[in-house]
């Protein structure tokens, strides 16, 4: 069942001679559970891609539908609401507030959407146990190594209950050891608890683990394979 | 988690927070001790004005005040006197003759008030008795003593035991003359009264301008307390209807214009001090949120609303200030709290301020009002230093944000 619509998706930049197609007229689907990778090389428009499907980048034209909602449809202060309810997001340099600890981290997003502390701790204690991290509850992210926040990331995406998580090029800063680590990770949450990945790489590792690739070059696209 | 967020935040760049917070707790604490500074040395005018001047409570003839006319006497006024001194909430009281006229030694003249007092009530209603520096108040039963300041004793150019003469008219507007000896040089550390009031046994005036017997031209009432001053001028006026009964602050009102124009000029230094202040705050926190623009995206992006960035950034602004603010205000207090005790000398300009009626050894008077408006202004500060840096961090796209180095 497909819970994302993607309709003539198409953002265009007006430079000042020159007007770039970022993304043209694209039309997907996703379904529940699925673990797509979006790939292509520098500039074939992945990252606006995944801006425009997780409500941070306005299109120029065409729709983007989550569970019967369209999204550009939702005024500024619903759609930050929508994202914080329905969207995780992995950025690629983790992003986490610097002065919470790891803990601290997966659970303002929880209190964002004004969960009882109760909940809180339980659900932050399993998120950080699941990417393997219970241990490094009171860190601060400078005391962490990168694979050890994007992990963190990951726990703090999954925190809000998504309906999916949008990754932007997660591995892209990780060694090779921190990158196996954090994509059985994801993939383990993937099989086990049917949560949608779609993320943006370049990496040939994530390619490999990823059962849906969505190919992208001058913001069309190329080809959508299943494995 | 926001509160937490701002309060660690302001200490992510201790050295800069350490400094805006020790600007701003300097400028309050100059402000507060320099409120409750100027507060003392008005006190301390108002004090001496009662003490030396005035009294509380002053009790003419209607037109005495605007006349100086040797005739607006109160006929009885020792008799009535009697009556105040057994009132409640009385201190003391004393009548006195008072005329405007001229002394004259062998050097020159000089135009004085003259003051006939009974000095034992007078010692209890005022204290030049307490102010002599040479000689002694009225220390014998010598006949035409006169007390002098010393700076109109500089003026006439008269030491202790000169002699000096008393030029007056008298109940029958003849011009008389009384010679007096100097047995007495007071200094009350205003020398603009110094100059211009000597004071004479009531007796020796008495006589000398034939005034009718137990007759006064005022009577001088010191309240047991300050705060009970109007109270007793309202029971005095009541016994005394046909007779004008004035309180300190009547008799001179720019004592209270004094109080008002130290606490404006106050208010004025404090606003102008957190004002500069402002500008450094807003500066500090629009570094904040031009260095953070990357989380700020971040938090846009996963969903904090515009309410609660404004929150954070507000509340970011407030502590770093109201931080300053607690410090400065502890500092401010501590160290005007010491001078309370120990008066901060500033004899070696006494001239200046004893010429203008102030005491060159100034004790420090705190202002809890205004310690407390002063925070109230500290934390508006805060506030609006954080409204610009919160709008420009409110202007930010996320997806833009999210691409910043």
């Amino acid at each position: 069942m497909s819970i994302i619509q993607i309709k003539n998706l198409t953002k265009i930049y007006d430079g000042s001679q020159i007007e770039v197609r970022a993304v043209d007229g694209v039309n997907l689907t996703f379904d529940q559970g699925e673990f797509t990778a979006i790939v292509g090389p520098s500039g074939s428009g992945k990252t606006t891609f995944l801006n425009l499907l997780g409500g941070l980048d306005r299109p120029t034209d065409g729709e983007v539908i989550v569970d019967n909602t369209k999204i550009w449809e939702l005024s500024s202060r619903k759609l930050i609401d929508f994202r914080l309810n329905n969207i995780g997001f992995v950025f690629q340099a983790y992003n986490l507030i610097p002065v919470l600890t790891a803990g601290e981290n997966v659970e303002f997003i929880m209190e964002l959407q004004g969960r009882p502390k109760a909940e809180r701790n339980a659900r932050t204690k399993a998120l950080l146990q699941a990417v393997g991290l219970g241990d490094r509850m009171n860190s601060r992210p400078n005391k962490m190594s990168g694979g050890q926040q994007q992990r963190v990331a990951v726990a703090r995406a999954l925190a809000s209950k998504p309906k999916f998580i949008l990754a932007d090029e997660p591995t892209a800063n990780l060694d090779s050891k921190s990158t196996e680590t954090l994509l059985d990770i994801m993939e383990h949450l993937n099989k086990e608890e049917n949560i949608t990945f779609i993320f943006s790489t370049h990496d040939a590792r994530v390619m490999k683990k990823a059962r849906r690739i969505v190919t992208m070059e001058d913001g069309k696209i190329l080809s959508d394979e299943r494995k | 988690m926001i509160i937490s967020i701002a309060w660690r935040n302001v200490w992510r760049n201790k050295l800069r927070s350490t400094v805006i917070i020790s600007a701003t707790a300097l400028g309050i604490c100059a402000g507060i001790f320099s409120a409750a500074f100027y507060s003392g040395m008005a006190d301390q005018r108002i004090e001496k004005a009662i003490k030396s001047e005035l009294s509380h409570i002053q009790i003419h003839q209607p037109d005495f005040l605007n006349s100086n006319e040797i005739h607006d006497y109160i006929p009885n006024a020792n008799a009535i006197t009697g009556e105040i001194e057994k009132m409640p909430g009385v201190a003391a009281a004393g009548s006195r003759i008072v005329i405007h006229s001229m002394i004259s030694s062998a050097e020159t003249a000089a135009g004085v008030k003259i003051t006939g007092v009974t000095p034992e009530k007078e010692s209890h209603v005022t204290n030049i008795s307490v102010k002599i520096e040479e000689g002694s108040y009225f220390g014998d039963d010598k006949r035409n003593q006169v007390i002098i300041g010393h700076k109109l004793a500089d003026k006439l150019a008269v030491k202790l035991n000169s002699k000096v003469v008393l030029t007056l008219l008298d109940m029958d507007n003849n011009m008389t003359y009384g010679a007096f000896r100097v047995t007495g040089i007071y200094n009350t550390l205003n020398n603009m009264f110094d100059e211009v009031n000597i004071f004479v046994r009531y007796d020796d005036l008495s006589s000398l301008i034939n005034l009718p017997a137990g007759a006064a031209h005022e009577i001088a009432i010191l309240s047991a307390t300050n705060e009970g001053v109007e109270n007793l001028a309202g029971q005095v006026k009541t016994l005394n209807p046909e007779l004008e009964v004035l309180s300190w602050l009547e008799l001179s009102p720019e004592m209270e214009y004094l109080t008002s124009a130290m606490d404006i000029t106050m208010y004025i230094f404090i606003i102008i001090i957190l004002l500069a202040l402002l500008f450094g705050i807003i500066n500090t926190m629009l570094m904040v949120v031009l260095e953070r623009v990357k989380e700020l995206g971040m938090l846009m992006a996963v969903g904090m609303n515009k309410t609660r960035i404004f929150m954070m950034i507000l509340m970011e602004s407030i502590f770093l200030t109201i931080t300053g603010g607690i410090v400065g205000v502890g500092a401010g207090v501590l160290i005007s709290k010491h001078f309370e005790t120990n008066a901060i000398d500033l004899s070696a300009w006494g001239e200046a301020y004893t010429d203008l009626g102030y005491d060159p050894f100034v004790y420090t008077v705190l202002d809890w009002n205004l310690i407390v408006n002063v925070v109230v202004l500290v934390l508006i500060t805060g506030i609006i230093a954080a409204l610009y840096p919160a709008y420009k961090a409110l202007q930010q796209d996320p997806s833009e944000a999210l691409r910043t180095e």
